[in-house]
């Protein structure tokens, strides 16, 4: 059986990914994306400790679902932002999105 | 009705009138008229009354009709008024009543009613002239109605309400109080003109004037007032009470209480009669219209004045006794009196406006009745007072109608000459008969031209007393007065009437409307017979014929009935020979006098005539006394020191003070201490701010990055130093 580590090692390296996506990347939607592996990331850690410490119990899936749910919605709102934005200003770069600076 | 209830309301209805007029009727000048004249008629009518009725009681003076009223409560007492009608109030009732009712007649006529309203009338101003045009198409200028003149018969009505109060109030108090109406009428009246100058400086003049005799009255009521405890004439008057105020002392001058109040009094009546010093105010009052110069001459105003020291006479004459010596308060009023009778007489002669000339001659006539009063001859001037209301106030609306007249003329010929300037008259006689007679009936009158006028009967009357009683220096000097006054008056009548017209206008002057000559009439009728019932008994001739009660009637009114004098044939002949004498003079002197000539005066005098047109240089030495002086203290002093210099200079320096005061607070602790910390702690944290404020960049990324960065920071001080073991 693959030990808990490197599930935990696959995860850290999914959130850093996304991670470094949302931090560098200028394209809104891709910002989005990272977010998107950074949840998942978090959400292959609920599974793994849930299958290798409490497999009794069901709420490590529980919480994943309710990170699906959450995760699907914020794509909604942050997509329709997006989109919003796009009409107003012609562009997505998160650079250029910086209305509210002093 | 009782006497004494037609008493309380002979004042009333010239009061009602004024009131009807000035709140409702004022807009109607006919109605405005109709009611002051029917208020004038209906006091009249009551005088009349009540005049017959005070004839048929005998000893009237003893026993006059009273009737008082509480009307002040003081403590544990009343001040009373009422009204009192003795023998002296029933004749004085009698002239004041015809001559305002006359006056009143008279007035209409003047004002002009009837006319059409002026082209450039304007309230305030005489009226100029309106332009008619008659059935031919031509057109010509007459006389205009004057714009205000419903005004001018409620200023009459409240006028004539004063002398009516003041004649039958039984006290001191209401008596000044109708006294103060009659000033502020007068000085309403002679600034009826108000748009002149000349009527609002001569307003101002008359009302300031009085002013000044009447502060002086009001003192002598009130020391008699704090002496006695009453006004009432007839507690006032009984022998216990004068002869206390006689005795007492009043600690100034070593003068009695009596005579210090009688002196008090008396300068009330030198203002008001307008006696040499507070003269001056009368021949100014002339820029009133004239029926208001005859309301003041005769009727009312200046007769109050004698009335009033003929009623205080006990007063004034407390301590006296026949043959003994004057006292203070009378021998004040003989020297004032008959200096006041010459010295306006000489100014009369030569003075050329037809209205001052009368005035004058007012002044000097009223010289004579202080004269008269003042050797105590009491029932003299009374009789003086009496007939000299009559040819004065006769005089007076002569002379009116003259001016009108010569207005009319000055209107037709459009000549520029002054109406009143006698020099710019002459011939007058054939174009105004009615008018020429009935003046030359009161001139005659006032010059006391002998046996008919009723002049003639009382300054008799006057210059016997004086003569009887040992008074020679007063009896010279109004004797001389009475020569001068004869002099004037024909030349008045001389330059007036008599000769050629000197002027275009004087051709062209017309006889005035019925409403101005049946004044006349009516007046020159009493001008002669009002002196007939004062006859001498003993005079040959005629006396006796006609039945002399004035001197018994009006006599009764003093306690101790005074004793006509002795008849002598020095007076007599003295007051004939000088109105004859002046008479004559005046006529040789002015019989012939041709236009554009000068005064043969002029000549004759020579400087005198200087000093005598410019009235003795009075006016100029008040001015440098009294009027500079007044500006200067209310100018420079009041208000350039004190006001300025003093007040305002405290004020100002306080308001220096403050201000340096506020200025140190202000630059050394407002504004470096609490300026200063609340200054810091706003530019610190603006400074902060400033600082700072570049994180925020508004881009999202690197808020991220900074949060990630704070967070591991955070988390590695947290690992590395607080968790240290």
């Amino acid at each position: 059986m693959i030990p808990l580590s490197y599930y935990l090692v696959f995860a850290a390296a999914l959130f850093s990914i996304g991670l470094y996506g949302v931090l560098a990347r200028k394209n809104a939607v891709a910002i989005l994306m990272g977010i998107e592996l950074m949840l998942n990331a978090v959400n292959v850690n609920l599974l793994a400790f849930w299958r290798y410490r409490a497999p009794d119990g069901i709420a490590g899936q529980a919480f994943a679902v309710m990170v699906f749910a959450v995760a699907a919605a914020e794509v909604a709102v942050g997509l329709a932002l997006v989109i919003s934005v796009y009409r107003r200003r012609n562009t997505v770069a998160a650079d250029e999105i910086d209305l509210l600076k002093w | 009705m009782t006497t004494e209830s037609i008493i309380w309301l002979i004042p009333l209805p010239p009061v009602l009138a004024f009131f009807l007029i000035v709140l409702f009727t004022n807009k109607s000048k006919w109605l405005s008229h109709t009611i002051a004249l029917g208020a004038a008629s209906l006091s009249w009518l009551g005088s009349m009354v009540v005049f017959v009725r005070a004839l048929q009681v005998e000893h009237l003076g003893e026993h006059p009709f009273t009737s008082a009223i509480n009307w002040l409560p003081l403590a544990g007492d009343w001040f009373e008024i009422g009204v009192l009608v003795d023998p002296l109030t029933a004749v004085t009732l009698f002239f004041v009543a015809w001559t305002i009712l006359m006056i009143f007649l008279y007035s209409i006529g003047y004002h002009n009613f009837g006319q059409p309203t002026g082209d450039h009338d304007h309230p305030g101003l005489p009226p100029h002239a309106a332009t008619v045009a008659d059935e031919h198409g031509h057109t010509h200028k007459v006389p205009s109605i004057e714009p205000l003149y419903s005004r001018f018969f409620a200023f009459i009505g409240l006028f004539a309400f004063g002398m009516y109060l003041l004649v039958v109030s039984d006290n001191l108090l209401t008596l000044f109080v109708g006294w103060e109406i009659m000033g502020l009428c007068s000085y309403l009246l002679i600034g009826f003109w108000f748009a002149k100058p000349s009527a609002r400086a001569a307003m101002i003049k008359a009302f300031m004037t009085t002013r000044v005799g009447d502060v002086f009255m009001l003192l002598g009521i009130v020391y008699l007032y704090s002496q006695t405890g009453t006004l009432t004439f007839r507690e006032i008057f009984n022998e216990e009470t004068l002869q206390q105020l006689a005795t007492t002392s009043s600690g100034l001058l070593g003068l009695s209480a009596a005579g210090l109040m009688g002196i008090l009094l008396f300068m009330g009546t030198v203002g008001k009669s307008a006696q040499w010093p507070l003269h001056v105010w009368l021949p100014d009052a002339m820029e009133g219209p004239t029926p208001v110069s005859a309301m003041i001459h005769a009727a009312t105003m200046v007769s109050a004045g004698i009335y009033m020291i003929l009623r205080m006479f006990p007063l004034l004459s407390a301590g006296w006794q026949e043959g003994t010596a004057l006292t203070p308060a009378l021998g004040i009023m003989a020297f004032i009196g008959a200096f006041t009778a010459l010295f306006a007489a000489t100014i009369a002669v030569a003075n050329n406006d037809i209205k001052r000339v009368l005035a004058y001659s007012t002044i000097s006539q009223l010289g004579y009745m202080v004269a008269a009063l003042g050797i105590g001859a009491y029932v003299a001037a009374a009789f003086h007072l009496v007939t000299h209301a009559f040819f004065k106030g006769l005089l007076f609306l002569g002379s009116g109608s003259v001016i009108h007249g010569m207005e009319h003329g000055v209107l037709h010929t459009g000549d520029h000459v002054d109406p009143q300037d006698m020099f710019n008259m002459g011939g007058l006689r054939k174009k105004m008969p009615i008018t020429f007679w009935t003046f030359l009936i009161g001139g005659f009158a006032l010059s006391g031209f002998p046996l008919f006028s009723a002049g003639f009967w009382s300054k008799d009357e006057i210059l016997a007393d004086a003569f009887g009683h040992g008074q020679f220096v007063v009896f010279i000097v109004l004797a001389l007065a009475a020569l001068l006054t004869a002099f004037y008056t024909m030349r008045q009548i001389a330059l007036t009437f008599l000769g050629e017209p000197r002027s275009e206008a004087a051709n062209h002057a017309q006889e005035t409307k019925w409403t101005m000559t049946v004044p006349l009439v009516v007046l020159a009728f009493f001008a002669v017979t009002a002196g007939w019932v004062g006859i001498p008994a003993h005079f040959p001739g005629i006396g006796g014929l006609v039945p002399s009660w004035f001197h018994d009637f009006v006599g009764s009114t003093l306690l101790e009935h005074p004793e006509a004098v002795e008849f002598n044939f020095i007076p007599l002949l003295t007051s004939v020979v000088v109105a004859l004498g002046g008479l004559y003079l005046g006529w040789v002197v002015y019989k012939d006098a041709r236009a554009g000539e000068a005064d043969p005066l002029v000549n004759t005098l020579g400087g005198l005539y200087t000093v005598l047109r410019n009235k003795y240089y009075f006016d100029e030495l008040y001015d440098f006394l009294f009027v500079r002086p007044a500006y200067w203290i209310s100018e420079t002093f009041t208000y350039k020191w004190m006001d300025r210099g003093v007040i305002d200079g405290l004020l100002h320096m306080i308001a220096r003070v403050m201000f340096s005061l506020g200025s140190i607070f202000r630059n050394w602790i407002d504004k470096p201490l609490v300026n200063g910390f609340a200054d810091l702690v706003g530019e610190t944290v603006k400074r902060l701010g400033r600082t700072f404020r570049f994180v925020q960049t508004g881009r999202v990324q690197q808020y991220m990055v900074m949060a990630l960065v704070i967070a591991f920071g955070t988390l590695f001080y947290y690992l590395f130093f607080l968790l240290q073991p």
